[in-house]
């Protein structure tokens, strides 16, 4: 027993010396590898994910690559692995997607390497019940203006108005990365985007859309097509910038096709939204409203009027 | 045998001692052979409670049943911190409100207009995949809270919502007009913050502190939609 206390007790003074012989070696060691680890998503100009200029850099990132691919996509935390975001992060990805700036690649900047779930899927969900709810509200205020009107709570359009936005937000992403990835070959420098990030470049582009759909309840015409105008115009434009250095190296041709199908989507989304549940109602008094529900889907298939958005 | 395990046991003590001497005439470990390995007496304890359930009448365990759930209910309607919604959990409550609502709100069967007001099963799904969905999102930003224990948290807290609907369907048998509307806003405006305080108050501790705000929202957009169903209904 007095021989196990006594090298028990030994140990302890080794390391007591070892620490007191090299205080400040452990510590900065700690401190090095959290900026370093920043270091390496932040150095992204032109997307050099495997650089070789720094054995370090790439043996971090390749060992966060292997953690990230180790739980089964039947696992729980597989799944949790996509909402490992903090309030401060998500606040900071809308305010990025809000104010969309030439050089500022939403994708780089703002996930850096780390889509989430969260954004897309919360931001969807409100859009839709946001919609449904602003536009029953524009009734309750044409029927103040004009008893004639029927009231009814038109619970429907929530299920339409959560089709129409989680199709749009999930199909068309899905769509895009098919495509980006199809084109692959011809791209050296920029590699494609995963699916989640362009998920998550579409979720949050539609973040604007929230206050443009409570800003169309005012019943100023010219009022409401500015400012969905202005919305379109900066989420369109949100999107064209995260897409443009990935698209930048192909031909022509596709690069302008791919933009432009791109911009010409959000704004048929954007003009059937404010078609089908923001009626222009005072133009039909007479009709009952379950007549006038009866004409969005046409409305949708039809073309839009011309914008300016892609300026 | 309850009596034999809680005696101070073997034979070996119930001996010459005075103090002990009375507690050996009132002990049968000598009658009943008491076999088997020796338990502690908490565990003999709820053993007996776990085997007399069978044996009691059907009132008791209703009645049983129905005090937890008004114990619950009272700890909704008075909202402090305290662990009861969560250690006892259960699903009885959030099912009897949820039919309460879906019955309150859905549309006579009689009027077959398209834009009405919601049936009974979209008010029912929307209260039970909102209840579902928050609680994986919660589960998913890493909240250290039980499935069904915030299933049953976020079902209770429909109660508040609940009586603004029976209040609301009083309020609308008065005559319509602007002060019927605003007397009916005020009633679901209150009721809606007493539910999210009552959520909140239990579930706000078990997610991580960088995260409560995201966990949260969902919270609030759940009972938002289910007060515009309340506020927007209209009786045929």
């Amino acid at each position: 027993m007095a021989a196990a206390d006594e090298l028990a007790f030994h140990e302890f003074e080794e390391a007591t010396n070892l620490l007191a012989q090299t205080p400040n070696e452990a510590t900065p060691r700690g401190d090095q590898l959290v900026p370093q680890q920043h270091v390496a998503v932040a150095v992204d100009s032109g997307g050099s994910y495997g650089a070789e200029d720094e054995v370090e850099e790439s043996d971090k990132t390749a060992l966060l690559q292997e953690e990230k691919q180790q739980p089964g996509f039947w696992t729980f935390s597989y799944y949790q692995s996509f909402f490992d975001v903090d309030t401060s992060q998500v606040l900071d990805r809308i305010k990025g997607s809000l104010l969309p700036r030439p050089g500022h690649n939403f994708v780089r900047h703002h996930l850096r390497n780390r889509p989430d779930l969260y954004g897309p899927f919360w931001i969807c969900a409100t859009l839709a019940f946001v919609l449904a709810v602003t536009g029953n509200l524009t009734l309750v205020l044409a029927q103040r203006r004009d008893p004639s009107i029927h009231y009814s709570p038109q619970f429907h359009k929530v299920t339409v108005a959560g089709t129409a936005i989680y199709c749009y937000a999930w199909l068309v992403p899905l769509a895009l990365w098919g495509f980006l990835q199809w084109r692959k070959g011809v791209r050296e420098r920029m590699g494609p985007y995963t699916f989640l990030e362009t998920v998550c470049v579409y979720g949050y582009s539609l973040f604007v859309f929230l206050p443009t759909v409570v800003l169309w309840l005012i019943p100023v015409p010219w009022l409401q097509w500015l400012s969905g105008a202005l919305a379109l115009a900066l989420s369109a434009a949100g999107l064209v910038f995260t897409l443009w250095p990935v698209v930048r190296e192909d031909t022509r041709l596709a690069a302008v096709l791919l933009l432009s199908v791109v911009v010409l989507l959000h704004a048929l989304l954007a003009t059937g939204c404010k078609f089908y549940f923001f009626q222009p109602l005072p133009l039909e008094p007479a009709a009952p409203p379950h007549q006038a529900t009866s004409q969005p889907p046409t409305v949708l298939l039809s073309p839009p009027p011309p914008r300016s958005a892609a300026a | 045998m309850a009596e034999a395990a809680e005696s101070p046991g073997d034979p070996g003590t119930a001996t010459p001692r005075p103090l002990f001497a009375g507690l050996s005439d009132i002990s049968i470990s000598q009658d009943i052979p008491v076999e088997g390995e020796i338990t502690i007496p908490m565990r003999s304890r709820i053993r007996e409670f776990d085997s007399s359930t069978l044996n009691e009448s059907v009132r008791n365990t209703i009645m049983r049943d129905l005090k937890a759930v008004g114990k619950k209910f009272m700890h909704v309607l008075y909202p402090r911190k305290s662990n009861t919604l969560l250690r006892d959990w259960d699903l009885w409550g959030p099912l009897i409100l949820c039919v309460t609502l879906a019955l309150m709100l859905q549309r006579g069967s009689v009027d077959s207009e398209k834009d009405g007001g919601p049936q009974f099963a979209e008010v029912f799904v929307i209260v039970w995949f909102g209840a579902v969905t928050i609680t994986l999102n919660s589960k998913l930003l890493g909240g250290n809270i039980s499935f069904f224990q915030s299933l049953c948290v976020l079902g209770y807290c429909i109660l508040p919502l609940t009586v603004a609907m029976l209040v609301c369907r009083l309020v609308l048998l008065a005559e319509p007009g602007p002060i019927n509307f605003m007397v009916r806003l005020f009633v679901v405006i209150v009721m809606f913050a007493w539910s999210i305080v009552a959520s909140t108050a239990f579930l706000a501790d078990s997610q991580p502190p960088n995260r409560k705000a995201l966990a949260v929202y969902p919270v609030f957009l759940f009972y938002f939609v289910i007060s515009w169903m309340i506020l927007t209904f209209t009786p045929q």
